[in-house]
């Protein structure tokens, strides 16, 4: 396939690595702050090809995963509403809240549908001018962009049946707040591709700066990552902290101005909850004055919802390279891939799920260097 | 409201004076699980994973298990007056009822033929059973009738029985379709997935991903422009081919909704094997592939309507490839990994850069993913 062939060949994966090999002298931690990179890292076993001493600590860039419980609750207590179109993207819906998923709503007779637009929300508010059609409008940089239009759109178009129900965050809070916390281990990071392919690189080097940490920009196939890696690792090593961007085929300094333009008209930066970790200042956007009346909190009444966390596991730990999952007390026990008491157990690109189930595999605790064979894969020819 | 939700999240480690000003701590990170016990049903129950297992496993079973039911293979097999029969169900529910490549009435047949199939019988008979709503065009009936004809005759099978009723409108999805059938299974042929053997050569016999991408490449709110078309077709013929070889194929199954992914677990589990996959094997078409990444889905997990998965002895695999290539349902197949001792009711994919990753199997459907 073109354009994503060429980024998972590979000899030229073998090549990188043996260079990454080659310049790493000491054990460095770096971490990929998407949720995307850290999904194609475990599904192309990336992880396991690294040097010793390069880890990869995964980052807090799932939005789905940060999105805080009272938003939840409070998409659950609108979607349930027999009035409301409720739509979402496909994975918010079974993202539990205090008692329930959206899923359950969904099969209580809540009408909640699954876009992959927001602009498919707003075509259903076009086609149903008697309904409320309300957009779950999560996410990072990446996406507010397109949520700001369809509110854009929404006024030019006169359709007052139309709102958001808002939760989005912002990178450059995030690396502060890891970086100025006391058990942190983070020595570098690559930063999100689609997240700077809208804002460019101007918010980062600041950051590095005052961390003293190298941040590369890096995109999303496996020779991205590595590319990342060793870029970020060649500064380690020369003791350097810039911003390098090693995903320039998408990025450019200057980001995108229509995109952020967009953004600054529609949104304003709030602080933001981030479910599990806590409240980070000025983190995220919700809509601004001007277009509050867009704002399905305000107009569906729900912004005194407040709620408790549940007990939670200790994912945190595992996820920052503090424990190994083995060293948690329901590990294997209380919580197994059919009982999950966090996210790191629910699928096989979970921490504790890989550990679980390599374990078992290999009778080793780690999954780092297990292979196949190739000769036993190929028994026809 | 400087945060229940912050202070709940660090009680376990340390309690923050205030967590507006406190700083972050990366100790305290936790990511939510989804929710597994639903006290009502969810549409991840009819999606052929982990979600579905649950439900038969607690629900179905002990009701009325029994060791025929048991054996949890796509079809049944019992002796009944002398003869091994096959004997299985299937509920029909896509929407929309006509897409890319067939309709509502080929899956209906060619999945119950393809049930039957997989236990190495031959289909003879099936029933039908409609459930109608009120409003739904007659024309529409009309069509999915004839193509329940046609797919019958190009299957071999008789249609023998059927019903119908008819709920008030809003109560169904225009239309719904029920087939069960029957078929008798050759002496000395023993499919079924507890049969898997380490050693065996894990094939596919064509293409994967198509039935479950064209479905959803033409759906209200995700249509994309790409024409695919569904593979639905019937496999009894391929089978019968693949059985004049050798008697001694272990394992058939057609990988419908939770894809390969689902099956070859489901395999791994019954058998106690297990399943090592080669990703650069995997037929995976660029079609599926682009939508597949587009939508952040799993090609592994899409449905397939007309492709099977089989478990081979070593020394009969290539024979039997071969006899797969040379029928017109198994010209793409190839040989995908093996089945192996080790990380018995697992199964393991080697990437393509060299690494490993587990392949689980699917809580429910697939879900589109933000990013």
């Amino acid at each position: 396939m073109k354009y994503i062939d060429e980024f998972n060949d590979p000899d030229l994966a073998r090549r990188l690595l043996d260079e990454i090999r080659a310049t790493a002298t000491r054990p460095w931690a770096l971490m990929e702050v998407c949720g995307g990179q850290t999904h194609s890292i475990i599904r192309h076993g990336i992880d396991q090809l690294l040097p010793e001493q390069v880890e990869l600590i995964h980052g807090p860039g799932c939005p789905v995963c940060v999105t805080p419980l009272d938003v939840i609750d409070k998409a659950l207590e609108i979607a349930a509403r027999p009035d409301i179109i409720f739509c979402s993207f496909g994975d918010m819906l079974r993202v539990p809240g205090t008692d329930r998923d959206l899923f359950r709503v969904k099969s209580e007779g809540g009408d909640v549908r699954v876009v992959y637009s927001p602009l498919d929300a707003l075509e259903l508010a076009r086609k149903n001018p008697g309904r409320q059609v309300v957009f779950f409008a999560i996410g990072f940089e990446t996406t507010a962009p397109a949520n700001a239009m369809a509110v854009h759109q929404a006024r030019r178009l006169g359709l007052t049946n139309f709102s958001l129900l808002v939760s989005h965050v912002r990178v450059p809070p995030a690396i502060e707040a890891i970086m100025t916390a006391p058990a942190c281990r983070v020595q570098g990071f690559l930063a999100a591709g689609h997240v700077c392919s809208v804002m460019g690189t101007a918010e980062y080097p600041d950051l590095a700066e005052k961390h003293r940490v190298p941040i590369v920009v890096t995109g999303f196939e496996p020779l991205d990552i590595l590319e990342g890696i060793r870029r970020a690792v060649h500064q380690l090593e020369r003791g350097e902290h810039r911003v390098d961007n090693a995903y320039a085929r998408a990025v450019r300094d200057h980001g995108n101005p229509a995109a952020q333009r967009m953004i600054e008209e529609v949104f304003e930066v709030t602080d933001r909850n981030w479910r599990g970790i806590g409240r980070i200042p000025a983190s995220g956007w919700r809509l601004s004055e001007a277009f509050r009346d867009h704002d399905a909190e305000h107009r569906f009444d729900v912004t005194d919802i407040r709620t408790e966390e549940p007990a939670v596991c200790r994912a945190g730990e595992v996820l920052q390279g503090l424990i190994k999952p083995t060293e948690c007390e329901a590990f294997g026990k209380a919580c197994t891939p059919r009982t999950p008491l966090g996210a790191t157990m629910v699928s096989s690109e979970g921490a504790c799920a890989a550990y679980y189930l390599y374990r078992r595999m290999s009778g080793g605790p780690a999954p780092r260097g297990s292979r196949i064979p190739q000769e036993e894969m190929n028994p026809v020819g | 409201m400087a945060d229940l939700a912050t202070e709940a999240a660090l009680g376990a480690t340390k309690a923050p004076a205030d967590a507006a000003e406190a700083p972050v701590d990366p100790a305290s990170w936790t990511c939510p699980a989804p929710l597994r016990d639903q006290p009502v049903v969810v549409m991840g129950h009819g999606g052929g994973g982990a979600l579905s297992a649950e439900l038969i496993e607690q629900v179905f079973a002990p009701a009325y298990g029994n060791p025929t039911l048991a054996t949890m293979a796509d079809s049944a097999v019992f002796e009944l007056g002398g003869a091994r029969l096959a004997f299985s169900t299937d509920s029909y529910v896509v929407r929309p009822l006509f897409f890319p490549g067939g309709c509502l009435g080929d899956l209906a047949v060619n999945g119950t033929v393809n049930d039957l199939a997989m236990s190495g019988a031959r289909p003879a008979y099936l029933s039908t059973a409609f459930v109608l709503e009120e409003g739904v065009e007659m024309a529409v009936v009309g069509r999915i009738a004839r193509a329940i004809g046609s797919a019958a005759e190009a299957a071999e099978v008789t249609v023998a029985t059927g019903d119908t009723k008819v709920v008030e409108s809003g109560h169904g999805d225009g239309v719904y379709v029920t087939t069960a059938g029957v078929g008798l299974v050759p002496d000395g042929v023993d499919i079924r997935p507890q049969r898997a053997r380490p050693g065996d050569a894990v094939i596919v016999s064509g293409p994967i991903g198509l039935h479950g991408v064209a479905i959803m490449s033409v759906r209200e709110g995700l249509e994309f422009g790409v024409e695919i078309a569904s593979d639905t077709a019937p496999l009894a013929g391929l089978v019968a081919a693949m059985l004049a070889v050798t008697k001694d194929v272990h394992v058939l199954r057609d990988p419908t909704r939770g894809g390969l992914g689902a099956s070859l677990n489901e395999i791994a589990r019954a058998s106690g094997t297990g399943v090592r996959l080669r990703e650069r094997a995997l037929p995976v078409p660029d079609e599926v592939a682009n939508a597949c990444g587009f939508l952040g889905l799993d090609p592994l997990y899409v449905a397939n309507e007309g492709r099977l998965v089989a478990f081979v002895p070593r020394d009969r695999a290539e024979a039997v490839l071969a006899a797969m290539r040379a029928h017109p349902h198994g010209a793409g197949a190839t040989v995908i990994g093996s089945c192996v001792e080790e990380h018995p009711g697992m199964v393991v994919v080697a990437t393509g850069l060299g690494g490993t990753r587990v392949l689980d199997l699917p809580l429910g459907e697939q879900l589109p993913r933000i990013c």
